[in-house]
């Protein structure tokens, strides 16, 4: 049990009002584009308008001749810094800038730098390319036919094919699939779409030739693993680099690869010795950096008649563009996808996942997903509710028929996780007593009788989070630990810094609450920061809602440490042994001596003025949390929707929402990252759709076509929680970012097929468009 | 995003405006709004030499009944139909159309007047201008004229503006009592332009016949469609469920919409049947008012 | 390079002028010419509204307007809503009811709800959403921005206070 502390310590559980407010609505924030440095000059990338061709000739003698210029980079300048290339988180390598030829629509092949923003604008335009065209390849299912184009001669191995990667008892699988009385199969792709955060990435390069230093402020959701990867890659000691995040407009997991606009406003910054700011457009972001998703999966479950499911088989076809990009732990080239098991209790299970190249953007990054999360649960989700159709059972019922129950937990996965504590049926109970689920399909049977199509959708999720414990994870081979250092001034204040950085998630205020938790400081008094390498301890960084677990776990154990030596001097100060003495929030008394006490604001004056022998002055602790596992949050939520018969249209007419993220810090926080996740799944499952035509051309590649909710189309949320803590975490958190966004697709995709279920829909692809709804309709001779 | 560079010229009467646009020919364009323009501009799709902003210009504005006419002016700012009363209580069509394009930012800065001479088949008020057989004045330098709304849009983008014309009003016939319109527009989400839209105008005798129709197409062909054949349909004859039924689907058989991202030529076909017949329905409900 | 042009404007109540190339965009001209940086752009095709600002009370997309337009205007952006030094009603809404996450959408979004408010000083949740349907935000789901928005709204009907 966590004690609870008075509001104005606002230690956990309280939902203190957010201290980066103050400078975000006077419109006072530091986001990347608002730094202005003497002499800062621009630059912009030059890109490939075709998504297949040679390089015949780079011509830049017209852009630099353009009054304002003042440096043009092609990929042959940087091939002779051995630059043209540089390695992907994953295995891998990318071109920055294009020396050969190209592979997506859209990648920089050149980089000018002006005086002024619209100088470089111009400049680009300058910049001539000679290309010559070549076959394109943008379907990934024919990415290994022998006609197919190869797209990467770098390689050694002449093929389309990146990697095979399988987890779990093939036979053993298979022969329950034999066995199994009733199977049910699903096709589900996951559309290709992109996190879109509202600010683009971007950077200003600031090399200082008097100091020999490198500043570089940057959208980076991971700064120090930045700052490690540039120094190793471009050869500059460590030391002299520093990265700083500053505020940072939305993440979403678009903001933890290195781009190669970044590089080039490093290396044009190195050779003008001037600072170079580098904000790419949205159109930009849109086709060239980290997309999401791209999986073509199908799942098999093998079920008695009974309902109790017995194996799932799981076969998933990757499209990583161009180069993989994957922004995930290297161990894993299918992500975190494994969890696909969901919340459900399978005997065996088998998963394969294989990896081709294409002519579209690279990546394959975590959007909002925690590494392929969303993959798995959208998958599993949906194959229950195939598999409940099959039965003709109530996708509830055959839920709660087969949740892992929770004596089982720590649950052992048959595709090998450690599952750390769930309670999916109360989750799931609540959620339908919200919903007034009877009542429901009782509306939805007098619908039905009338032709009138209304759809209630379930997605009992369970995801993965936290990554995560050294022993098996790490990115581009940094462990995945992270990291929290506080110190305690002679005045009481105290500040605390983190190797996370918060791209809006609130970690000045919830991560001070986890500290004034711990040590009784009010939150009010206790400053948190993140994003300075210069400064903050060495973290991974915030994505995959890794923070609360490891972060904010290290942010415990450092005040823990902290709380240790102040009992020291606590004992000094009230001549009494450490044995003698009890803690609450903010101080230390002396058992059954009421009065004999001493506030931490007292021992932390005394830390510096009297100070106990033997002791070192000072009042501070840093901590490296390695997390013994990754944590599971988990949830039900349900989605009723009506569906406009004559246009397609789905409106969500509710969405219940019921959260599990074990102990909560700052419920006001936890429901906003709630209330924004579920926006995105629900941009997701009927809008987000980034994709090609048969030449490579991107479609959805500015916000015209790439489609995001306004107020207008996001419902109201009606959010609730359960509480089943972490058993290993130093105060049983899960984290939470990214549970509405991993959840949410399969409630609407399952409402939305559950309204067509009488005419015998099985399953919809992602988004759920009204043209495609449409479409069934007309079909199934629904519209005339 | 960065636009090419021009010169900019903001007149303060329209003789100077037309002698401007003269002068200048294909090198200059005019800045209404700038709504539709100035994206295209930022997008390097258009590169003009020249913009003449007319928004100094005085008496372009108003919303006013006058001869006969609902006359609005060039420079009227969509917002300001939106919230006109006028327009909201007698002419609910056209608060219909205000409303839906694009978004309330874009709303205080776009022009009626720019909505019809940018030529854009996805633009809303045309299909509206259509149904309510409107006419739009020009000014030029061969002086003042009007031009029936049918001959309006000449092709995609392509209006029967001369070069150096500038659009300076409105004018809609004021429909007999016993009239009433609607329009329908699907988007894919608030902002975007049409997957299609109709707009419905009708006059109903007091025994039930339709008098007049007017029924205009949006974002289903290289033009706004005139759904003539929908309309001869129900001229003088009763407006019943049927009869809605078969407008709707002579008007889906008069579009011509393409596949695109919006969705398949079928799907918008059924759109302009399914959104005509909700436009009649409406109409009809408020000609009973 | 186009003849420059000099354009006055009264920005958040004072007198400001420059020089400056007539397709300079209202929103560079405000962040990089002026220095207020408070106003954002997130999109290049006129969608997102990050750069909202108020033009002679009316509040616009910064993006798509040139500066040359605004001669002898007056413009609101976020830094002008502080009122004597303290918080508006609305910047004061959004932090109370958590209507912010990254902050990058809402100068744009709070400028968007003070002309809604100007206009409607009431307004059910419906008009709230429609009002600001020209404001994209990526992180909150918009359901606490409506709170915030009909929190500045009461605080501002009991106090008497216009927009």
């Amino acid at each position: 049990m966590i004690a609870k502390t008075s509001p104005e310590i606002g230690g956990l559980g309280h939902s203190v009002k957010r201290k980066e407010d103050l400078r975000l609505i006077q419109g006072k924030g530091n986001f990347v584009d608002d730094v202005r440095l003497a002499g800062m000059v621009y630059g912009q990338a030059v890109r490939s308008p075709f998504a297949h061709a040679r390089i015949r000739s780079v011509n830049v003698e017209n852009a630099l001749a353009l009054p304002g210029v003042l440096a043009v980079i092609t990929g042959k300048d940087l091939e002779k810094a051995g630059l043209a290339w540089m390695p992907t988180l994953f295995h891998d390598r990318q071109m920055v800038l294009a020396v050969d030829k190209v592979l997506f629509q859209s990648q920089e092949v050149a980089f000018v730098v002006a005086e002024d923003r619209y100088t470089a604008a111009d400049a680009a335009e300058l910049v001539e390319v000679e290309y010559e065209e070549l076959p394109v390849l943008v379907d990934p299912h024919r990415a290994l036919d022998p006609d197919s184009p190869i797209l990467r001669e770098d390689r050694e191995e002449k093929t389309n094919h990146i990697f095979h990667w399988e987890v779990g008892d093939r036979e053993a699988t298979d022969r329950t699939f034999q066995q199994a009385e009733v199977r049910a199969q699903v096709n589900a792709i996951f559309q290709r779409c992109h996190p879109a955060p509202l600010e683009t990435c971007g950077c200003v390069a600031d090399y200082n030739t008097g100091t020999g230093r490198l500043t570089l402020w940057l959208t980076s959701q991971a700064p120090h693993a930045h700052r490690t990867l540039f120094a190793i890659v471009g050869g500059i000691p460590e030391n002299n680099i520093r990265v700083i995040s500053p505020d940072i407009g939305g993440g979403f997991g678009n903001k933890v690869p290195i781009y190669p606009g970044y590089v080039c406003a490093v290396v044009a910054s190195l050779k003008l010795g001037r600072p170079v700011k580098w904000i790419e457009t949205r159109s930009e972001n849109l086709q060239s950096t980290g997309f999401a998703r791209d999986y073509h999966m199908t799942a098999e479950i093998a079920a008695g008649r009974d309902g109790r499911v017995k194996a799932l088989r799981v076969k998933t076809l990757a499209d990583h563009g161009a180069f993989n990009a994957a922004a995930q732990p290297s161990k894993f080239p299918a992500g975190l996808f494994s969890v696909c098991t969901g919340s459900y209790d399978f005997q065996k299970a088998f998963c394969e996942v294989d990896g081709v190249y294409t002519n579209k953007a690279p990546g394959g990054i975590a959007y909002r997903c925690s590494f392929r999360v969303t993959e798995a649960a959208y998958l599993i989700e949906r194959a229950m509710d195939v598999l409940a159709q099959e039965l003709k059972a109530d996708p509830a019922e055959l839920r709660l028929k087969n949740f892992i129950p929770p004596d089982r937990f720590p649950y052992q996965s048959p595709l090998g996780w450690s599952y750390d504590s769930g309670n999916y049926a109360a989750a799931m109970n609540r959620a339908l007593e919200m919903a007034g689920y009877q009542e429901l399909r009782k509306e939805q049977a007098a619908k039905r009788a009338k032709g009138e199509l209304m759809g209630i959708g379930i997605s009992s999720f369970t995801e993965i989070v936290g990554a995560g414990p050294a022993h098996t994870f790490d990115i581009a081979g940094i462990k995945m630990f992270d990291s929290c250092e506080i110190r305690v001034h002679p005045t009481g204040k105290a500040i605390a810094r983190f190797g996370t950085k918060s791209q809006g998630q609130g970690h000045e205020t919830a991560f001070g609450q986890i500290v004034a938790q711990e040590l009784g400081i009010p939150v009010a008094d206790i400053t948190v920061e993140e994003g300075d390498t210069d400064t903050a301890p060495y973290g991974l960084g915030t994505y995959a809602s890794r923070s609360t677990p490891t972060a904010g776990a290290a942010g415990a154990m450092a005040a823990r440490k902290i709380r240790d030596k102040a009992k020291k001097i606590a004992a000094f100060l009230l001549e009494a042994s450490e044995e003698d003495l009890e803690w609450e929030p903010g101080r230390f008394s002396v058992k059954g001596v009421p009065g004999k006490s001493k506030t931490i604001q007292e021992i932390a004056f005394a830390a510096y003025t009297n100070i106990p022998p033997g002791l070192e002055a000072g009042l501070e602790a840093v901590h490296y949390y390695d997390p013994p596992n990754l944590t599971f949050p988990f949830g039900t939520y349900i989605c009723v929707v009506d569906i406009d018969k004559g246009t397609g249209e789905t409106k969500v007419r509710r969405f219940i929402a019921v959260d599990d993220c074990g102990n909560i810090i700052n419920p006001m926080i936890v429901d906003g990252q709630i209330h924004g996740g579920l926006t995105e799944g629900l941009g997701i499952a009927f809008m987000q759709l980034i994709s090609y035509d048969e030449s490579g051309n991107v479609q959805g590649g500015n916000f015209m076509d790439y489609l995001v909710p306004t107020a207008m189309e996001t419902p109201h949320w009606e959010t609730d929680k359960t509480c089943t803590p972490s058993p290993h975490h130093p105060f049983g958190a899960k984290g939470v970012g990214e549970s509405p966004n991993v959840g949410s697709p399969a409630a609407f995709v399952n409402a939305v097929v559950d309204a067509l279920a009488h005419l015998g829909v099985k399953h919809i692809d992602m988004p759920l468009t009204p043209w495609k709804v449409w479409q069934i309709l007309k079909q199934k001779g629904v519209v005339d | 995003m960065i636009p090419p560079s021009f010169e900019y010229v903001r007149p303060t009467t329209i003789s100077e405006a037309i002698a401007l646009l003269e002068q200048h020919g294909e090198d200059a364009k005019v800045l209404s709004g700038g709504q539709s323009l100035i994206p295209m501009m930022k997008l390097r799709l258009a590169r003009p030499a020249w913009i003449v902003d007319i928004n100094a210009i005085p008496g372009l504005g108003g919303i006013r009944e006058e001869g006969g006419f609902l006359q609005i002016g060039g420079l009227v700012r969509e917002a300001d139909i939106e919230t006109s009363e006028l327009i909201r209580t007698r002419y609910p069509i056209l608060h219909d159309t205000a409303r839906v394009i694009a978004d309330p930012l874009v709303r205080n800065l776009a022009t009626a007047g720019g909505n019809l001479a940018h030529g854009d088949p996805a633009n809303d008020h045309p299909a509206t201008m259509l149904a309510l057989r409107a006419e739009v004045v020009a000014a030029g330098p061969k002086g003042e004229r009007s031009i029936a709304i049918d001959d309006f849009f000449v092709s995609i983008f392509t209006t029967a503006l001369e070069p150096a014309e500038i659009l300076t009003q409105i004018r809609i016939p004021i429909p007999p009592t016993g009239s009433g319109g609607a329009y329908f527009k699907l988007e894919r989400k608030v902002g975007d332009f049409a997957t299609a839209g109709v707009a419905a105008q009708l006059t109903m005798d007091a025994n039930g016949t339709c008098r007049q129709v007017g029924i205009g197409l949006t974002n289903v062909g290289p033009t706004p469609i005139r759904a003539r054949k929908a309309e001869e349909a129900l001229r003088g004859k009763k407006l019943d469920e049927a009869a809605a039924g078969r407008a709707a689907q002579l008007a889906a058989d008069e579009s011509q919409p393409s596949s695109d991202l919006r969705g398949p030529e079928e799907y918008k076909r059924g759109l302009v049947k399914e959104l005509t017949r909700r436009a009649l329905v409406r109409a009809l409900e408020r000609a009973r008012r | 390079m186009a003849k420059t042009q000099r354009v006055h404007v009264k920005l958040n109540g004072q007198e400001r002028e420059a020089e400056i190339e007539p397709r300079l965009l209202l929103a560079h001209f405000i962040r990089d010419v002026l220095g207020l940086t408070g106003t954002h752009l997130g999109c290049d095709t006129s969608n997102c509204g990050a750069c909202t600002v108020i033009l002679d009370g009316r509040p616009i997309k910064s993006c798509t307007f040139f500066a040359v337009q605004a001669d002898g205007r007056e413009l609101l952006t976020i830094e002008g809503m502080m009122r004597d030094g303290k918080l508006h009603p609305l910047q004061q809404g959004f932090h109370e009811e958590h209507g912010l996450q990254c902050g990058f959408c809402t100068p744009g979004m709070i400028l968007s709800a003070y002309a809604l408010l100007r206009g409607n000083p009431s307004p059910s949740e419906e008009e709230i959403r429609w009002g600001i349907s020209g404001n994209m935000c990526r992180c909150t789901g918009y359901q606490n921005i409506v709170k915030a928005i009909q929190n500045a709204a009461a605080k501002m009907q009991q106090e008497g206070v216009a927009a």
